[in-house]
Formats: structure tokens, C-alpha cells, sequence
């Protein structure tokens, strides 16, 4: 079994002209459990994620796996095994032959190629070419490649995209299994919610920088209890829960009550003679948290031992043309930047 | 080691498409039927089978018509070679493979370097092609109408190992362009561009005006039909331009090797070592 290695980004910083991709960027990833990379289109993942394998390099800082740089590992591909994006494919050769291709770089038997292409459920189509294939199966033989030399540690850029729901399910349970065995797993997601299942640890990135190192229940603990209630007379209901001191926030499905449980609300409604058409309390929002860390408006520092340099708390910005420029990274620099969701 | 491996990996790539046997056939019937048509031509004209008419035939004594059918193989054929080498970088660009391709062989310098070892084993197996389409077409229809072929003179193997140099020379230019130009499309129209219509024209317009024709046996074209020793281009031209002078074989050869050298070493430093992003 291969080793997992850690991950380690120190001050990683890289400039394209004016724009600051990424802006200080410190992190560790340990092996043994799935790491989340989570943050908005732009906000630097695949930036950073190239950084770390050398084919960006860095203004300033250093990334490093098991303490060398990507471009000192003896044996690449039987050390890191990364899968960035899903086309980098000739459409004319079939699959099997992408893999040979690289499995001859990295020394590897050609027998790498069949196993690796089982694993992804790819063995039937091995000899077609990929330029036929779905994107679905084109993140499979992308995976496929990462596998070809049974590495230790495993980068995937937006490893779900093109999957189908049930390619989701099988690659979550993939990437849980190959942390359990011990390997060091980072995976990069723009959707909390798609990587919330399968990742135990989590890093944040916004406009570049790291904005939260943590376990995801360290994220949880930060959310506060939200109630959602609605009522056929808003304005009432509002007025009644304002003047009982409680901050009230308008959504689409009603008013969320933060700080506030389902009982008290309901109390307060009934005391003020208001008919309540809806009342629940709404679970961990995680996705809110991770919005609101990556606006920069709340929760600035987590409770974060593991981080070497932590982020400098950030004022919220409320200048829309700053926030358009430091969104930019690699991708959205190339078209026409701050591209979002 | 990783270097064997990386010119091992991208012999892999050229050979799991089909572009190489395309590219090698096109070679094949192009070449070969120019090769042909020109050994029968020539030498029905020289045995007086044609009658020679008009002023303008070009008369070519029996026993130089060998070397001139034989180099068409680079003299007609050496835009193959400069494409399979163009395409060999340019296709990494086009379909975004320089990703895999780094992370496989993260030395810049050793990845550039498996595709030149890789380009020599395809300016060989593309040399052999064109020696086959016009010393193998060529010589037979040459002995067909009871020429003598040469292929027994040592002179003339000296001459088909110096055109299985210059295949493997331009493969190397085709490499370095291919890595400064990056955009498949754009190279591969600025060297059709270059070779079939800007180089022939220099050279026509050395041949006219003085003085020129000194700077013209430096274009890549003259340096290649100089390192060959014969080509068919200059045995026309160069007694209608009243003696425009080549460079020695070994000088052509030379200078070819460093235009390979130059686009490649700029190459790696101008594009080959940027971000892959």
C-alpha cells in the first residue's frame, strides 16, 4: 500500500499581471481522510491545485508533497496522481492508449492500464476512442489516469462534473475508500453540498486566500439556530418578532429568525394573535456558513490549530469593482473575469 | 532513464493516431508519383523515346537523372517531415494533453528533450518512406527504360544517408517551431506557407538579382537541397541564373542542424517552460 503524503502550501502567491489569483495561501493536507477544497469559481482552487503539481509556478511561496516539490518526486505518477480537467484527451486515440501513453512516461507496465481502466468501470470501452465518450466517461478515464501508478496522494479538480447521480455516489465511495486505505485525497468542489458527504476536512478559498481550515463540524459549529416561520400577514408577523427583539431576515419561503427556536417564535406569534401558515427549524446551514465565509462578511477566523499561518481577518467589501478584479483567477482572467456560479 | 521513457511515451502518442500513416501515405503517393512521373519523363526525353522539343526542356544527361529523382524525396517531400514534427508539440496545445504530460514528466527539459529522441525515430521512419516512393518507384522506371539506376555506386548511398539526415533534421525544426508557434492551426499554414510559397519565391528572385543569392543559400530549403548534394529545384534553376552558388554538403548540413537548434532552445525558453494552465 502506497504511503499518503502531506500536503503543504506556504505562502503560495501567484500574480497574473495585476490580479492576485491567489494571495498568501497556507494549508495543510493530511492523508487518511478526504480533504475538501472548497470555494467559488475563480476563487483560486485550480490555480493552486497547479501550483502544487508544477505546472504553474508561483510567484512566491512553496508547494510541497511530503515535503518536495512536484518537480523533485523521483516517481510522479506512483507518487501523486491528479486528474485537473476533462478534456485533456486526443479524441482520436481510444482509452486504453491515452493511458499506455503515460504509462510508458512514468515506467509503468502496460497491465497498469487494464486495471486502472477496471477499477473506473471503463474495461468495456478500452479500445474505444475518446472522442466518443461522455464527459461522464471522459472524469472516469481522468480518474483512471490519477490511478495509473497507485499513488498515495490524489488530486482532483471538480472530479463530479458530468457525473451522473449514480457516478456520484460510486466516486464518493471511491475517494472515502482510498482515505480509509491511508492516502491523501483532495478534492476540489465550487458546491459545498457535493463534497459535504464525502469530506471530513475542509479548506476555503476565496479571492485567493484561505478564509477556513477545519473539520467540517468545526464549520457546523459556527451556524447558528435558524428558525423559518411565515405567516399569511408578514407585516404583523415582522412586527410582532421585532419588537420581541429578534432579528428578522426576508426570504423567498418566509422570514429566518436567527437565534431563535421554533417554541419561542411560535410563542410569540400566538401571543401577538398572528396565524402562522409555516414554522420549522432549519438544519445546519452549512451552505449559508460557506457563503457568508466566502463574502468575507462573517465568521472571519475558525477554530484552526492546524493552519501554519492564518488568514488575516477581513473586512467585509462592499466595493463591487474590487470584488470583480480579486475574483479573477487563471480561467476567468483568460475570458472576462469575476465569473461566478 | 526518464528520458528513455519520455521519448518512449511520445513514440506512443505518434503511432496511437492516425496521423503518422496519413501524413506517410500522402508522403507515399506524392513523392512516389512525382518520383515516377519525373524518371519517366526525364529519361524518355535524355533516351530520345520523347522527341526534345522546344527550347526551354531542360536536357539532363542520363547519368545525372539519378541523384535528381532520388532527392525529390526531400527536394518534394521535406514539408512531411517538418509537419510530423510540427504536429508533434502543437498537438499538446491543441488538446490541452501538456497537463498529463508534465504530470507525467515534470522536467520541462527532459519532456522536450523525449520529443526531440522521438523525432528522430520519426525523421527515420518518414526517410524511409520517401526512399521507398522514389528510389524504390523511381529506380524502376528508371531501369525500365534502360537507365542506369547507380544504386550500386557508394556515392549515391552517400547521398540517400544524407537525406535520411535531413528528414531527421527537419522533424527537429518542425519540433521548435511547433513549440514557439504553440497554435496548431497557425503553424501548420505558416510552414506550408514558408516551404511551398515564400522560400521558392526567395530563391527564384535570388536567382535573378545580384548579390541576393549569396543570403539565399542560408534559407532552410537551399541548406537542405545543399546537405542532399542534388535536387531538382537547383539542376533547373541554377544555369538558367547563371551559377548561383550552395553551400558544401556538410555546411548546408551544419546550418540546417542549427536552425533545429535555434527554434528549439527558443523554444523551450520563450514558450516550452511557461504556465500550463
Amino acid at each position: 500500500m502506497p504511503d499518503g503524503h502531506v500536503l503543504e502550501f506556504a505562502g503560495v502567491t501567484k500574480r497574473f499581471g495585476p490580479v492576485t489569483a491567489v494571495d498568501h495561501f497556507s494549508a495543510r493536507v493530511d492523508p487518511g481522510v478526504v480533504t475538501g477544497f472548497l470555494g467559488p469559481n475563480g476563487a483560486g482552487k485550480t490555480t493552486s491545485l497547479r501550483i502544487l503539481l508544477g505546472l504553474i509556478t508561483a510567484t512566491e511561496g512553496t508547494a510541497t508533497i511530503g515535503g518536495r516539490r512536484y518537480s523533485q518526486l523521483r516517481q510522479p505518477l506512483q507518487t501523486v496522481g491528479a486528474a485537473l480537467e476533462a478534456s485533456s484527451f486526443h479524441p482520436g486515440r481510444s482509452a486504453a492508449n491515452h493511458l499506455a501513453v503515460y504509462a510508458r512516461a512514468a515506467g509503468l507496465p502496460l497491465s497498469r492500464v487494464d486495471e486502472a481502466l477496471g477499477t473506473v468501470g471503463l474495461a468495456d470501452v478500452a479500445g474505444r476512442k475518446v472522442g466518443g465518450f461522455s464527459l461522464g466517461m471522459r472524469q472516469r478515464l481522468g480518474l483512471a489516469y490519477t490511478l495509473l501508478g497507485d499513488p498515495g496522494v490524489l488530486v482532483l479538480d471538480e472530479p463530479s462534473n458530468g457525473l451522473d447521480p449514480e457516478g456520484i455516489k460510486w466516486m464518493r465511495g471511491f475517494l472515502r475508500e482510498l482515505a480509509r486505505q491511508g492516502r491523501t485525497v483532495l478534492v476540489s468542489s465550487h458546491l459545498l453540498t457535493e463534497i459535504q458527504q464525502t469530506a471530513e476536512a475542509l479548506l476555503i478559498i476565496a479571492r485567493g486566500r484561505l478564509v477556513f481550515q477545519g473539520t467540517l463540524a468545526d464549520l457546523t459549529a459556527q451556524d447558528e439556530q435558524v428558525a423559518v416561520v411565515d405567516a399569511p400577514d408578514r407585516a404583523a408577523l415582522t412586527a410582532a418578532l421585532t419588537a420581541a427583539g429578534l432579528d428578522v431576515e426576508v426570504l423567498r419561503s418566509g422570514l429566518s429568525v436567527r437565534g431563535a427556536d421554533t417554541v419561542a417564535v411560535g410563542a410569540i406569534a400566538a401571543a401577538a394573535g398572528v396565524a402562522l401558515s409555516a414554522l420549522q427549524r432549519r438544519g445546519p446551514a452549512l451552505e449559508e456558513v460557506f457563503l457568508a465565509l466566502v463574502d468575507g462578511a462573517a465568521h472571519q477566523s475558525a477554530p484552526d490549530p492546524g493552519t501554519p499561518d492564518p488568514p488575516a481577518p477581513r473586512e467585509p467589501d462592499p466595493d463591487p469593482a474590487t470584488d470583480a478584479d480579486a475574483d479573477a483567477d487563471a480561467d476567468a482572467h483568460a475570458t472576462q473575469g469575476g465569473e461566478q456560479r | 532513464m526518464t528520458l528513455v521513457a519520455a521519448a518512449r511515451s511520445e513514440l506512443t502518442k505518434q503511432f496511437t493516431t492516425s496521423l503518422w500513416w496519413v501524413l506517410a501515405l500522402v508522403l507515399l503517393v506524392y513523392v512516389g508519383s512525382t518520383a515516377g512521373g519525373l524518371a519517366g519523363l526525364f529519361a524518355a526525353l535524355s533516351n530520345g523515346t520523347l522527341p526534345a522539343g522546344g527550347a526551354n526542356a531542360p536536357a539532363i544527361p542520363a547519368d545525372a537523372l539519378p541523384p535528381i529523382i532520388y532527392s525529390l524525396a526531400t527536394a518534394v517531400g521535406y514539408i512531411f517531415p517538418l509537419l510530423i514534427g510540427t504536429l508533434l508539440v502543437t498537438g499538446e496545445f491543441r488538446h490541452k494533453t501538456l497537463t498529463p504530460t508534465f504530470l507525467a514528466t515534470p522536467r520541462r527539459g527532459v519532456a522536450l528533450a523525449g520529443k526531440v529522441l522521438a523525432g528522430v525515430v520519426m525523421g527515420l521512419v518518414f526517410a524511409v518512406v520517401a526512399l521507398v516512393a522514389t528510389v524504390g518507384l523511381g529506380a524502376a522506371v528508371l531501369a525500365l527504360l534502360g537507365i542506369d539506376t547507380q544504386l550500386g555506386s557508394a556515392q549515391t548511398w552517400a547521398m540517400l544517408g544524407r537525406i535520411v539526415i535531413a528528414f531527421v533534421l527537419w522533424v527537429l525544426i518542425g519540433i521548435g517551431v511547433g513549440a514557439l508557434v504553440r497554435n496548431q492551426v497557425a503553424a501548420v499554414v505558416g510552414v506550408i506557407a514558408f516551404t511551398q510559397f515564400v522560400e521558392p519565391i526567395l530563391r527564384t528572385v535570388a536567382g535573378f538579382v545580384e548579390g541576393v543569392s549569396g543570403a539565399a543559400r542560408f534559407l532552410p530549403g537551399a541548406t537542405s537541397d545543399a546537405l542532399v548534394g542534388a535536387s531538382f529545384y537547383s539542376t533547373l534553376t541554377v544555369p538558367a541564373a547563371g551559377g548561383a552558388d550552395t553551400l558544401e554538403w556538410w555546411a548546408g548540413g551544419l546550418v540546417l542542424l542549427a536552425y533545429a537548434l535555434v527554434l528549439i532552445v527558443l523554444g523551450y525558453a520563450v514558450s516550452w517552460r511557461r504556465d500550463v494552465s
